[in-house]
């Protein structure tokens, strides 16, 4: 019988938690790397025993952790315990190393973006938020990093390279970082087209290479941001997030800091399509499995009340690709809920009745199995959760 | 034999339970130290100071003897007690974020 696993990184250690297809009992592992924050975690879609994760701190930097065996044990890659060199003589300890390419060759040595007060400020690797596993090689993984960059490894996790074309195709020095930092937390891999990347950066805006990482373009057309000097600019816009069908690639859902929008042309324009939802500030946006069209957001109050309207926890989802929503609130709370659901925490997975999960800042996991009319917590006292991860098992 | 006192993350991530003890050729200083401990426990690159600047990660601190020697240039030798492997060499977390 088909299961689920749910991959939860939090503020505090990363969790897992297994279920059959019934998805109704769950087995909760961890904490797996207590007291660190775990950004995200994910698994490859071509060998689901192999998760990358994003293990991080205030004191200590970045930790790559990778598992071969279904998050039962982890490892740093290329650095098993006990191991002091590679056979050839070679120092361990590489996977831990992002730093920026500032080569000629591969991209200019941009050094500067923008900070908050709108001086120029120098480009800090912070930490990894993000990590999206190639859909055909399991040793291919992307790390989109704070400050704004996008990573590559293709030896499993054991060495990074920068694809720096992005950070220097020019409009570099226009990004500023938004409120959580200067983010690259998006990465979608265009399954249909392995040449074609779209991320989207906090405060910067959506970006696509048609080359596979070596140029870049903004795709901001139509994105309207009235907090930013102009609010049809090229770039700084803030999007929190970006989603797509992988049967239908050109077509991309975007939470934006305030607005939901959608692109039919693989992001060179898109159209506002918020509709009747609440409020259009948020974070999440997620793409039902088997039906292209139909979307889930999280509407939150504001920009300055990170917390759902009026204490009422309520998914929102569209069968029209946008504009026309219907609050799902069966099994969620409906008073005096105040928590907030980030970017990278709604996920779905693939079974005949498409499962939606999300989890929250207060620490809650919810899981519908029949793609949002009725809701359960899996675990109700986690902390914060960072992200959530399904991965849909044979 | 040198001895070291990691915090608790470390430990974890070292795969080690107590104290670390190092064998240290030449001068017994911060960067001869951190050098031996990092060759030893190859997953704590990066975790003390930065993979490329090889400057101590600004929330570490290193105590020794009841001194903070975390200002001390990184070739300044350990003190004596240090060396001789009497006292250890602490590697502080600072205290912050609640």
């Amino acid at each position: 019988m088909s299961g689920v696993r749910v991959l939860v990184g939090t503020r505090k250690g990363a969790f897992v938690l297994t279920s059959d297809g019934k998805r109704e009992r769950w087995d909760v592992s961890g904490p797996h790397f207590a007291g660190w924050e775990m950004y995200h975690l994910k698994g490859s879609p071509v060998d689901p025993n192999r998760i990358y994760a994003s293990q991080c701190s205030g004191w200590f930097g970045q930790i790559i952790q990778r598992s071969d065996d279904g998050g039962k044990t982890w490892t740093q890659p290329g650095t098993p315990p006990g191991e002091r060199t590679t056979p050839e003589g070679m120092p361990k300890g590489e996977s831990n190393k992002f730093v920026y390419d500032t080569s000629a060759q591969t991209g200019k040595p941009l050094t500067t973006h923008q900070w908050y007060d709108g001086t120029q400020h120098p480009w800090e690797f912070k930490r990894v938020w993000h990590l999206e596993p190639s859909p055909t090689d399991p040793d291919t993984v992307y790390a989109g990093v704070e400050d704004a960059g996008l990573f590559r490894s293709t030896d499993g996790g054991q060495n990074w390279q920068e694809l720096a074309g992005l950070r220097g195709h020019g409009t570099g020095p226009r990004w500023q970082p938004g409120a959580g930092g200067l983010c690259l937390h998006t990465v979608i891999l265009d399954p249909s087209n392995p040449q074609r990347i779209y991320i989207a950066i906090s405060a910067a805006g959506a970006f696509r290479t048609d080359d596979g990482g070596k140029t870049w373009r903004p795709i901001n057309k139509g994105l309207h941001s009235q907090y930013i000097p102009d609010p049809n600019a090229e770039v700084g816009h803030c999007v929190h997030h970006v989603a797509i069908h992988h049967s239908r690639p050109k077509v991309l859902f975007m939470q934006k800091h305030w607005d939901v929008m959608r692109s039919d042309n693989a992001g060179d324009s898109w159209q506002e399509v918020s509709g009747n939802l609440p409020t259009d500030f948020g974070f999440v946006i997620d793409v039902h499995a088997h039906e292209p069209e139909t979307i889930y957001v999280v509407p939150i109050k504001s920009d300055g009340e990170h917390f759902p309207l009026d204490g009422k926890l309520r998914v929102y989802r569209s069968r029209a690709g946008g504009n026309e929503w219907e609050a799902l609130t069966k099994g969620l709370p409906q008073s005096n809920c105040y928590v907030n659901v980030l970017r990278d925490a709604m996920a779905v997975d693939s079974l005949d009745k498409c499962g939606v999960y999300f989890g929250t800042t207060g620490g809650q996991v919810y899981a519908s199995a029949d793609a949002g009319d009725n809701w359960t917590p899996i675990v109700q006292h986690l902390p914060a959760v960072l992200s959530v991860e399904v991965q849909t098992l044979p | 034999m040198i001895r070291v006192i990691l915090p608790g993350h470390l430990r974890a991530l070292a795969r080690v339970s107590a104290e670390v003890q190092l064998d240290v050729k030449g001068p017994v200083t911060q960067r001869s130290v951190l050098d031996a401990l990092e060759a030893q426990y190859p997953m704590l690159r990066g975790t003390i100071r930065d993979h490329v600047t090889q400057e101590r990660r600004p929330f570490l601190r290193f105590f020794a003897c009841e001194e903070d020697y975390s200002l001390e240039p990184p070739d300044t030798p350990l003190p004596d007690a240090v060396a001789s492997g009497k006292e250890p060499l602490l590697i502080i977390g600072a205290i912050a974020g609640g």
